[in-house]
């Protein structure tokens, strides 16, 4: 195989089948967080550097 | 669930945490790295490069030693006025045998990647000594202790043989002879044997004026010498040119 | 009594071992290095077989408590301590070649020249001051998250003064000519050998810590942290694949040469800006902002995102360094827009950041510690929207090889990263050293408006200085020849190079004033001075959930 077409066959890839994983996992990646039930987890995630030792046990 | 099978869970969620991040971070370097080692077209090869002859190789030690890379590129862009300041545009194969590239970020003075043969040996000794006696708004440091500074040879063929296991491609010959080819390359009554030969277009001459002593001046002056002057750039560049267009 | 006999055996070891390759080094600056080295043996075989307990005297004379019911803080207190005094160091050594750059008899050959002393510069403030303040921050912030002790407290105490050795062999070797001119990667490689095994004792450490925590969640700040101590490890050990001219010798030569080298060179300095200097330090800004703001961060859900999101994309933007170069198009091309897709991660890191303050956007008035923390986060979304301009080929082709380059990372240093690392250690010497209050929170005023002005005039100077000559390179007359020659360029600039460092003699007058009112917060004083406000801090709540004795146990 030639190197030239390596490198076509690498950039038909990226420009396709790449992209589309790439744009996928950025949606659901994305998404992810806001997922319906996640809310209190994080409000409480984001508060737990406030609580003092005896809370939450 | 008992506390220590919770602590497994939460053991491997720190784990995971570290695996996915690991993971995230490395696609990005393993999709644009890993190609330069195997698409064949990265490096079009041209006519002319040779590895550097122990002298020059000297020479560039210490301008990586000294940090010359703050202030001087050697990549000159492809465009008009860079390559009617400096020369042709560089070319991928000409660092080729550079452990390490010295491309440089910054042109505090200027790029040097074609400054061989631009200068006389005597101004590039006179401006290291004192720049500003030659380039009056020049801010560039003396580096008259170079020539004072006798050239460190006892080590020159274990340099060459550092250099091979990294994939520089010197022959038994070269890196037996290092040290006699380091001496001879700077002393014009020197029998340099066979250096012309194994190294096409290496300068064999005292380069620093004083013939009686080897300097790291000597080194130096021989390396910047060399700079750009082992290509012929346009047919070079005619080769890559096409192999650009036949698909990159 | 065995532990000390041991102990003082390796030490012994260690002392002989240095000795030994002193006596058969190849070149006088390994022998030097080895020397140093047994100096560090020396010292640490004289503490542990003397009977005074040089610990507890160094406590005393800084003033350090210990309360072993408490968090493990001695690492943190040193680490505060070498984050300001690397910083003064570093401060220093930029003001003087940027003096250097303006009259060049500032030079004295060989050993401060401009080409030994620059990376001198950039490693004291990025791997010293920025090492040091990260190092300190995430053992603070890793224990109070988790409510644990550190894991493996000995290992700490090695990640500290392991650090400070590499920090010590890394300057001395720059000014001894022992360099590997790869930027931002220049010690040679027994250093980064040396660098390696502590910074795999500091993920230990880390990862130990969060492994026996007592709190069901990994808060976010700690992800940034363990993203930096992994990605920063991966990046180092490629970067540093050497082959030694010889094992008793200093000199080496990099595994990778030309395109392949300055590629895999990008790729680790643009990532030492991305984990180094952002996922560390946004490590911290997700903590002490919210702390200080007394307010949870903004969205939670927009720091998940910003976290992955983040460390994705910016591996991908090294080349951007290369653009133009003999580098393949194809990878140019990728640096870019990854580049440009990367201002968004940023800013939403920013906004997050800021709008935290929502609701109480008073206390940019009142709490210095806020504005100074607000400030760094406005030089973040600067320097992120900056970089992304300055990656599109076209303004590249303009700002790259000039003074630009060296305006933008300073808005990001000197803003971003000095703003939030001040900000952190007036947040930290209170509660460290159990005092009410700093000593003066007016001095943080007077810091604030001297490290602004001298961003403002450092930042200033330099754009112009760099769009002056990267225009001046590129015109031509009207006879169809390039109008200026280099030297004329270097010129033009004298002026702008008197500002930037009289801006750097500013911004070291602010880091003054710190070391100042930090040393009277560590002996206890406190200014009488007119009031203003900062959080409440409550030393009762500021305890691990197990307390030390069972917290060791397990």
């Amino acid at each position: 195989m030639n190197p030239h077409s390596t490198y076509e066959t690498l950039r038909q890839f990226a420009d396709s089948w790449g992209l589309l994983i790439l744009v996928v996992a950025f949606v659901v990646l994305t998404a992810w967080p806001f997922r319906p039930g996640s809310r209190d987890y994080h409000r409480d995630a984001a508060n737990m550097i406030f609580r003092d030792k005896n809370d939450g046990e | 669930m008992s506390m220590t099978e919770k602590h497994k869970v939460l053991e491997r969620n720190v784990t995971l945490l570290a695996a996915a991040a690991l993971v995230t971070v490395a696609i990005g370097g393993i999709v644009e790295i890993a190609p330069l080692f195997w698409i064949d077209n990265t490096i079009e090869k041209v006519d002319g490069m040779r590895p550097y002859t122990p002298l020059e190789q000297a020479g560039r030690d210490v301008y990586v030693r000294e940090g010359c890379y703050t202030c001087h590129s050697q990549m000159i862009r492809p465009f008009r006025d860079e390559v009617e300041r400096y020369g042709h545009y560089s070319l991928a194969a000409e660092s080729i045998y550079d452990h390490p590239f010295q491309w440089g970020s910054k042109r505090t003075g200027p790029d040097l990647a074609r400054v061989g043969g631009r200068y006389s040996d005597e101004w590039h000794v006179q401006h290291m000594r004192d720049p500003q006696s030659v380039v009056p708004e020049s801010i560039m440091p003396k580096y008259s202790f170079l020539a004072d500074a006798d050239l460190e040879t006892h080590d020159a063929s274990d340099r060459l043989t550092a250099l091979r296991r990294v994939g520089v491609p010197y022959t038994d010959t070269d890196v037996e002879n290092a040290a006699a080819d380091l001496a001879a390359q700077a002393d014009p009554d020197a029998d340099a044997g066979d250096l012309a030969t194994r190294y096409p277009k290496a300068q064999q001459r005292d380069f620093d004026g004083d013939p009686a002593r080897l300097t790291e001046m000597d080194a130096l002056v021989a390396y910047l010498q060399m700079l750009g002057t082992l290509v012929d750039v346009n047919a070079a560049a005619a080769q890559e040119d096409l192999a650009q267009e036949t698909g990159r | 009594m065995e532990r000390v006999v041991s102990r003082a055996g390796l030490w012994f070891v260690l002392l002989i071992l240095a000795v030994m390759a002193m006596a058969a080094a190849q070149d006088s600056g390994f022998a030097a290095h080895m020397a140093i080295l047994a100096i560090a043996a020396l010292t640490g075989l004289w503490l542990s077989i003397a009977n005074a307990d040089y610990g507890a005297m160094a406590r005393g004379v800084l003033r350090m408590p210990s309360d072993p019911s408490r968090y493990d803080d001695d690492p943190v207190r040193w680490g505060v301590i070498a984050t300001i005094f690397w910083g003064m160091a570093g401060f220093a050594a930029g003001l003087f070649i940027a003096l250097q750059l303006t009259w060049p008899a500032f030079n004295l050959e060989p050993y401060l020249n401009f080409g030994r002393v620059r990376p001198l510069h950039t490693s004291a403030v990025i791997f010293a001051f920025g090492g040091n303040a990260l190092i300190a921050t995430s053992f603070y912030i890793v224990q109070r998250t988790c409510r644990a002790r550190l894991a493996f407290p000995g290992l700490a105490r090695f990640v500290f003064w392991g650090y400070q050795l590499f920090i010590v062999l890394a300057a001395t070797g720059y000014l001894l000519g022992i360099t590997q001119s790869k930027e931002y990667a220049e010690p040679e490689w027994y250093v980064d050998w040396w660098l390696t095994i502590v910074w795999v004792s500091y993920l230990v450490v880390f990862v130990g810590t969060i492994v026996k925590r007592k709190e069901p969640h990994i808060y976010v700040a700690n992800w940034f942290f363990l993203a930096f101590i992994l990605t920063v490890a991966m990046l180092h050990v490629v970067q540093n694949l050497d082959m030694p001219v010889s094992l008793l010798g200093s000199k080496s030569y990099p595994l990778f040469a030309g395109v392949q080298g300055a590629l895999i060179q990008w790729w680790y300095g643009h990532n030492a800006v991305g984990f180094f200097l952002t996922a560390g330090f946004l490590g911290m800004m997700y903590y002490f902002v919210p702390k200080q703001a007394e307010r949870p961060i903004y969205s939670y859900r927009l720091s998940i995102i910003h976290f992955w999101s983040m460390i994705f994309l910016y591996i991908w933007a090294g080349p951007h360094h290369l653009l133009y170069t003999a580098l393949p198009d194809w990878a140019q091309t990728l640096g870019m827009v990854f580049s440009v897709m990367l201002w968004m991660p940023s800013w939403g890191g920013m906004i997050n950041g800021l709008m935290t303050l929502n609701g109480a956007w008073d206390k940019v008035r009142t709490d210095p510690i806020i504005r100074m923390m607000v400030w760094s986060l406005a030089f973040y979304g600067m320097s992120t929207f900056e970089g992304p301009v300055m990656s599109v080929k076209s303004v590249n082709s303009l700002s790259h090889y000039t003074d630009w380059t060296i305006g933008h990372v300073h808005s990001g240093a000197l803003g971003w990263n000095g703003m939030i690392t001040f900000a952190a250690i007036y947040f930290l010497v209170p509660r460290l050293w159990g005092r009410d209050r700093l000593y003066s929170l007016r001095m943080v005023n007077w810091h604030f408006w001297l490290a602004t002005a001298g961003i403002v005039f450092y930042a200033g100077s330099m754009w112009v200085a760099g769009v002056t000559q990267g225009l001046m390179w590129r015109e031509y007359g009207s006879d169809g020849y390039l109008v200026n020659s280099f030297a004329e360029t270097v010129i033009a600039l004298h002026p702008m190079y008197m500002m930037r460092a009289f801006g750097g003699l500013l911004y070291l007058a602010g880091a003054v004033i710190l070391v100042w009112n930090i040393w009277a917060t560590i002996l206890g004083k406190l200014r009488s001075e007119a009031p203003m406000t900062s959080a409440a801090y409550d030393p009762e709540k500021d305890r691990p959930a197990v307390p030390a004795q069972s917290a060791q146990g397990d």
